[in-house]
């Protein structure tokens, strides 16, 4: 019996096998966990992400754009239809315009910054609100951000300022999310990984190289090691743990220079 | 044509085959990606991971966007690899 056979869990933010939400999801399904996805209602978008899941035969795949309260809501009831309640939800899901990560910060525009904060930030408050209702004791809401919230990283821009403030929104949710029902609420922030979604920042490759001759395991994070962080943060050894930032980047935040 | 230069050819078919669920016979060395054989900017990204996956190697973004045929990615790949 694994960890977390009868347990359930909701995967925002699979785009393909690439994606940490699928290395995730390969973490927690290893262990008996029942997983239903969501998908951006785009067409492309919906074949990428039923291919990835479909060997998995999950019970639900219902479309989701984050920027849709009424889609949201809609994403919980159906859950609450198929699954009864959720153990585990994880929130993969982060966008910033192309051009912030190719102008000037001082040049961010409202309207991307908007955009940026909406989709990768409020998302997870919004989520966490819908979610609640639905969750078990000790159940477990994760989310992925990235260390350039914390120190300046060429080129992160207003995604940048989007983590930090979902790292904040991380320890807000965990103290009510908590009190009220026992819900733990944490983040992993992992080092730079090669997905759909960074192939879009621009001198990506120089991330990863850097990371690795820094980083005191002088070697870059895989995939597997966030499924793994995220199977001890929504697993039964982590049921005392809430509002932590896990860092998955082979000790790279640790460094001063 | 080398047998290298025809055995990476019948791996990037592979790839592209798997990738963009088009048919061998559609894959030429002459085919571009984006006309010849329907990949959108996604898929594009998608066929870079999956040869660099499959080659062991690394293409940067200003390389990749030099590839634009199935014809392109074979020669980059020789030179890389040679």
């Amino acid at each position: 019996m694994g960890q977390l056979t009868g347990k359930t869990a909701l995967i925002l933010g699979v785009l393909n096998e690439y994606s940490l939400a699928w290395a995730i999801t390969e973490a927690l399904v290893k262990e008996g966990c029942e997983c239903g996805f969501t998908y951006l209602p785009e067409e492309r978008m919906e074949r990428r992400v039923r291919k990835t899941v479909e060997p998995l035969a999950p019970k639900l795949i219902v479309p989701c754009d984050v920027q849709s309260d009424e889609q949201i809501a809609a994403v919980f009831e159906q859950a609450q239809a198929v699954y009864g309640s959720l153990d585990i939800v994880i929130h993969s899901i982060a966008f910033a315009p192309r051009q912030t990560f190719e102008e000037p910060f001082s040049q961010t525009q409202r309207a991307d910054f908007h955009t940026a904060l909406d989709i990768s930030t409020y998302s997870l408050i919004a989520i966490a609100r819908s979610a609640l209702p639905i969750m078990n004791e000790y159940g477990s809401l994760l989310t992925l951000t990235y260390g350039a919230s914390q120190t300046w990283i060429p080129h992160y821009n207003v995604m940048a300022v989007a983590k930090a403030a979902l790292e904040c929104s991380v320890r807000y949710l965990a103290a009510e999310l908590g009190a009220a029902k026992k819900v733990r609420v944490n983040a992993i922030s992992a080092g730079p990984i090669k997905t759909m979604a960074a192939a879009g920042i621009k001198g990506f490759g120089g991330m990863i190289e850097r990371n690795a001759a820094k980083a005191p395991l002088r070697e870059t994070v895989e995939a597997e090691d966030v499924g793994a962080a995220a199977l001890y943060l929504c697993g039964p050894g982590a049921r005392r743990v809430t509002g932590e930032i896990l860092y998955v980047d082979s000790g790279y935040n640790i460094v001063g220079w | 044509m080398t047998v290298t230069e025809e055995a990476i050819f019948e791996k990037v078919k592979k790839v592209v085959v798997d990738q963009l669920s088009v048919e061998e016979a559609q894959v030429k060395r002459e085919s571009s990606f984006d006309t010849d054989l329907g990949a959108d900017s996604l898929d594009q990204v998608e066929l870079v991971m999956a040869l660099e996956e499959v080659f062991e190697l690394e293409i940067p973004d200003d390389d990749a966007d030099k590839i634009t045929t199935v014809g392109d990615a074979v020669k980059y790949i020789i030179n890389k690899k040679g």
